[in-house]
């Protein structure tokens, strides 16, 4: 199966002033097509070569694996922004926030930490996981919840590209915007499948 | 005493147009600096106040991940910034050469070997030339992991050492790491790769 690079639902400029118009042309322009290429690149002659995203996150190892799961976490990750989206969590899914975190303050601040504090590069993820309990993980690079039988909700990608031509070495002034853009509507779809 | 950010000898500019003036500085400054007040942050008061950062490192594996990550991070950058500095020899000469010739047979070919590593380290990282019982060789370590701890896969002096993170490069080079590891090769201090290669 051959992957294509998912047209965005938004502009590239529509995320401004929180994440800039350049990056969003590297970020999804060179990372997220490199991406693609490569794992249809590379899958090309394995046991991968007609596997689905999901098959690639919970099996394969190396390129396949890195450059599979980074495709999946990029759309899942652009795919949750809309700077005219809901702004905070309602409904089932803010229950379950404060179920589990005490407030959606209490969640977000925990969130934060867990992107804040992942070091080198990676991912923070909120999770629904077997038992239907939200949790907050980190992954390491291309690392996926899904390997660990987890459904993801909502991610930040902490890769220093995400955010380096804008904020350079303040990692948490971008997870302060990251906050801003965030569809919630988009989250709660996730969160009620 | 506490570990100090060190300067670096010459301007921020003084890389340009290989590294440009504000990537050294916030690389130096924000990074480098970062990583020198996280290190103190957390030796002070433990038994590992007052070592070097070599002894440090040797164990590494019995200390914090804070002190892992951090001392890494502290002593690949001291490195770093010597290995690139202005001035010194173009290319590798005397026993230096002999030992690469020797160990990957010809200059060239280490090259190769040695950008591989650099291009193929996936996510932050480093890659380095390494001085492992009279031998050299070329690996590459995940994050601020370096040849002197002994969770690392190949362990000896590093003689060479780029920073890989995106950091290093993103402001100048964006996506674009291969040019980022071009440059870098221009810019190697082979003096001071003589130097750390003699010990
Ligand atoms: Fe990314
Ligand atoms: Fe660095």
């Amino acid at each position: 199966m051959s992957f294509e690079l998912p047209k965005l639902p938004y502009s590239k400029n529509a995320l401004e002033p929180y994440i800039s118009e350049k990056t969003i042309e590297f970020h999804y322009g060179k990372h997220h097509q490199a991406y693609v290429t490569k794992v249809n690149n590379l899958s090309q002659g394995t046991p991968f070569e007609n596997a689905s995203l999901e098959e690639i996150i919970k099996k394969a190892d190396g390129g396949v694996f890195n450059n599979g799961a980074q495709v999946w976490n990029h759309t899942f990750y652009f795919f949750q922004f809309n700077p005219d989206g809901c702004k905070e969590p309602k409904d089932e899914l803010k229950k379950a926030i404060e179920a589990k975190f005490g407030s959606v303050e209490k969640f977000k601040e925990e969130f934060s930490n867990a992107a804040t504090t992942l070091f080198g590069s990676g991912w923070a993820w909120l999770v629904k996981n077997e038992k239907g309990e939200l949790e907050i993980v980190q992954t390491a690079n291309a690392g996926n919840p899904l390997r660990d039988s987890k459904t993801p909700l909502l991610t930040c990608d902490v890769w220093e590209h995400a955010y380096y031509l804008d904020k350079q070495n303040a990692r948490p002034k971008y997870i302060e915007d990251f906050w801003k853009i965030i569809d919630w509507k988009v989250i709660s779809e996730r969160y009620s499948k | 005493m506490a570990f100090e950010l060190p300067k670096l000898g010459y301007d921020y500019n003084a890389l340009e147009p290989h590294i440009d003036a504000r990537t050294m500085e916030i690389h130096h400054s924000k990074h480098h600096g970062g990583y020198t007040t996280k290190l103190n942050n957390a030796v002070e008061g433990t038994d590992l106040e007052g070592k070097s950062i070599e002894e440090i490192l040797k164990n590494v594996s019995s200390h914090s991940t804070a002190v892992r990550n951090n001392g890494g991070g502290y002593y690949n950058h001291n490195l770093y910034w010597q290995v690139i500095a202005p001035g010194g020899a173009k290319s590798p000469s005397g026993e230096l050469l002999d030992a690469i010739n020797e160990s990957f047979g010809s200059l060239e070919k280490f090259r190769e070997a040695f950008v591989q590593a650099a291009l193929t380290r996936f996510g932050s990282g480093w890659a380095w030339l390494v001085l492992q019982n009279n031998k050299l060789a070329v690996s590459s370590t995940p994050n601020q992991d370096n040849p002197l701890m002994d969770v690392a896969d190949v362990q000896g002096t590093p003689i060479l050492g780029i920073d890989v993170w995106e950091h290093a490069y993103y402001l100048k080079y964006q996506n674009k790491r291969p040019d980022y590891v071009n440059a870098f090769w221009e810019l190697i201090n082979w003096d001071e790769a003589a130097r750390r290669f003699k010990g």
